[in-house]
């Protein structure tokens, strides 16, 4: 029960006028930034997170959670009204919504998808607050060998399960492990490839690098395939639901939740599985079968909560554990970072208030989030009918100074161009981008815990391996990376036969 | 590896347009690339990139002194060594893979590359970073914007102008003066 009085003094920092504010400011521009065409989630947020470094960390976390929500649901919308998944997991959506904004019933697809991402994000929030207490007890008790097992399983799934293509996958991973290893050694203080650079010393903000590959690479990518034409918006109508969309709803709202919030919380779960399985299990439930593929309400429903149950559950590994799990939890760690907190079991217990403010402005920004955007949409809408070049002139003018504003140095615009020419090339080659991010955020973290369990050993290799969590850990490791051989194996063996066929 | 497999199959049938798409503005490096089938060449760039960025990252490492300590018995070294050597081997693997046709998800190699837009967002993107300080925020991040607006096509000059400086100026009241956030006034210092 500690945890609830905890919540109540939660609620109690944030419900002040001057917070409530700063939590509208948030959900605002969060929805309005990732609202823009091209403009995913994480790449909103990566964008928006220079402007809450002027604020105390309190605030700035009653921004960010603000900014979170805002820009889950912008996400969604565009890929409702547009046909355009700004991320992965909103993939799926894209399938019923679109057709449901064609059949004229844009309004109704995106009140299931608000009111449902409510459903699902007050759930999931409340699932956090039970279940991150219980991962912290359990990872008060691993040490330095069983984190960096655990390190390296979310680094190869991410690499390896994720994408379609394992090579890119960790050609990714690599890029972002180097990137992570630039500047000064914690340790030694030796400088590892700085090449002299002195700006190079304290390493490459996660910021910029998210900015650079996301936001520059995505305006490079259009402008260099000339797509910088005028998307045709549909009519939306007016954003309510009838009785027979609420009766058709609330199910997929709920199995949605149940099936993101437990993908979300496991390292490397995604957002992608459990909102294709939501999609594959209410099309088998639904009574309107024949509707599927023709803008069915609940295949927006189901995967739009099971979508924002499984972005909660991510804050769960790290909250807990410190382990960033999407390109969203990433930068949200890259925050914390910059206010020199660190995410683990001990954040709990020396930053409680910290936390707790954040989880209550979670739930804070979520009820705001649907008061003020259903009546709002069709203002959000009239964003989608901004020219093509100002909107990617706008997203180098913010991704500036955005970049600029971390360090406040000229140099860092120099390498956020760099890092976006390289966006753009992984945009042409298709190389998965989620692995550079959790590359370099992970990567300094995991080298710490091996280099703390080798100092515990006295160098001996041994000292890698602590107690049972990490055999287990590395048993699951193994078997990802047994798994393509199997697939092989079994592919040479269909191919023997090919040709006689042939 | 098994996706880019399965998905090597359907690119086999469209490559003879994607190879004529490809050879001219992509990298002008498999312009010889003449075999109607052959698989997306350009990829060999990334792999080239991989292997030099592992050599690097190796001779930047061997460059750091032999530094162990009893606080710290590996030091410094061997992670940087153990990525290049991996950034290595994963670039033969990739050009492996490119060999036997594999491509990336959702890979677009079909249509233009606009090297020239690309090239003028760049310049203009380094005219900012070198005139922020000087000009300060507000003119050279509007230059910014006009400039990229222009080039990305629009036509309406004066306008966009207009927007630009009422940009600028937001940003900079909005974000340096209301929330803190730091950026530069440049020669505008005491006129805002």
């Amino acid at each position: 029960m500690d945890n609830m009085h905890a919540l109540i003094d939660g609620f109690g920092a944030v419900l002040t006028p001057q917070n409530l504010l700063i939590a509208l400011i948030g959900v605002t521009i969060g929805t309005a930034v990732s609202m823009l065409p091209g403009m995913g989630t994480a790449m909103a947020i990566a964008l928006l997170l220079p402007i809450t470094y002027g604020l105390e960390p309190t605030q700035a976390f009653i921004m960010f959670a603000g900014i979170f929500y805002g820009g889950m649901y912008g996400g969604s919308t565009t890929a409702i009204l547009l046909n355009t998944p700004g991320q992965s997991s909103s993939v799926v959506t894209v399938m019923e919504g679109f057709k449901m904004t064609r059949k004229g019933r844009g309004g109704q697809a995106l009140a299931t998808a608000a009111i449902g991402s409510f459903v699902a994000g007050t759930i999931a929030t409340v699932a956090l607050v039970f279940v991150t207490p219980i991962t912290v007890d359990f990872a008060i008790g691993l040490g330095a060998p069983d984190y960096f097992a655990i390190m390296v399983l979310a680094l190869v799934a991410t690499a390896s399960v994720l994408g379609s293509s394992r090579i890119r996958g960790f050609a990714s991973l690599l890029f972002g492990l180097a990137l992570g290893t630039i500047g000064i050694d914690a340790v030694t203080g030796q400088q590892r490839l700085t090449y002299g650079l002195p700006q190079l010393a304290d390493g490459i903000d996660v910021v910029i690098v998210a900015v650079g590959v996301f936001a520059i690479g995505e305006a490079l990518w259009i402008a260099a395939r000339g797509r910088a034409t005028k998307d045709e918006v549909l009519p939306v109508g007016r954003v309510w639901m009838g009785r027979s969309d609420w009766r058709r709803s609330w199910g997929p709202w709920l199995r949605g939740t149940a099936l993101g919030f437990p993908f979300g919380a496991m390292p490397a779960g995604g957002a992608e599985v459990p909102t294709f399985l939501s999609y594959v299990t209410e099309r088998r439930l639904s009574k309107h079968k024949d509707e599927f593929g023709h803008g069915a309400i609940e295949g927006v429903a189901g995967p739009e909560a099971a979508n924002n149950a499984s972005a909660a559950g991510t804050l769960v590994p790290m909250l807990a554990l410190g382990l960033p799990c999407n390109a969203t939890a990433a930068i949200m760690l890259a925050a914390f970072q910059t206010y020199g907190i660190q995410p683990g079991p001990l954040l709990f217990e020396n930053e409680s208030t910290l936390v707790w403010t954040l989880i209550a402005s979670l739930f804070i920004g979520n009820a705001m989030l649907l008061v003020l955007n259903m009546p709002m949409i069709p203002i959000w809408v009239k964003l989608l009918r901004i020219p093509k070049p100002y909107l990617f002139a706008g997203i180098l003018f913010f991704a500036s100074m955005g970049a600029y504003a971390v360090n406040a140095q000229p140099f860092d615009l120099f390498v956020l161009l760099v890092l976006g020419l390289v966006g753009l090339a992984m945009r042409r080659f298709g190389v998965p981008m989620l692995p550079l991010i959790v590359g370099v955020i992970l990567g300094p973290m995991a080298e710490r815990q091996a280099r703390m369990s080798l100092q515990l050993s006295g160098g001996d290799l041994s000292g890698l391996i602590g107690g049972p969590v990490s055999w287990t850990v590395y048993g699951i490791i193994a078997l990802i990376a047994l798994w393509p051989l199997a697939v092989l194996v079994r592919r040479r063996s269909t191919r023997v036969r090919e040709p006689a066929a042939a | 590896m098994t996706g880019a497999d399965d998905t090597a199959v359907p690119a086999a049938d469209n490559a003879a347009d994607d190879s004529a798409a490809d050879g001219g503005p992509d990298t002008g490096a498999d312009a010889e690339a003449t075999a109607p089938a052959g698989p997306d060449r350009a990829q060999y760039w990334v792999c080239g990139g991989l292997a030099l960025l592992g050599v690097l990252v190796i001779v930047d490492a061997a460059r750091i002194a032999g530094f162990t300590a009893s606080n710290d018995p590996i030091g410094p070294k061997p992670v940087p060594i153990i990525l290049g050597a991996l950034l290595i081997g994963v670039a033969a693997f990739y050009a492996l893979d490119v060999a036997r046709g594999g491509r990336g998800e959702a890979a677009e190699t079909d249509g233009a590359f606009d090297w020239r837009t690309v090239g003028l967002l760049c310049a203009l993107f380094v005219a900012n970073a070198l005139v922020i300080e000087w000009l300060g925020w507000v003119i050279s991040g509007s230059l910014l914007f006009w400039g990229a607006a222009i080039v990305l096509g629009s036509r309406r000059y004066f306008l966009t102008l207009g927007a630009a400086v009422v940009l600028g100026l937001a940003t900079f009241y909005g974000f340096a003066i209301g929330l803190g956030v730091g950026l530069p006034a440049g020669i505008l210092q005491g006129i805002l």
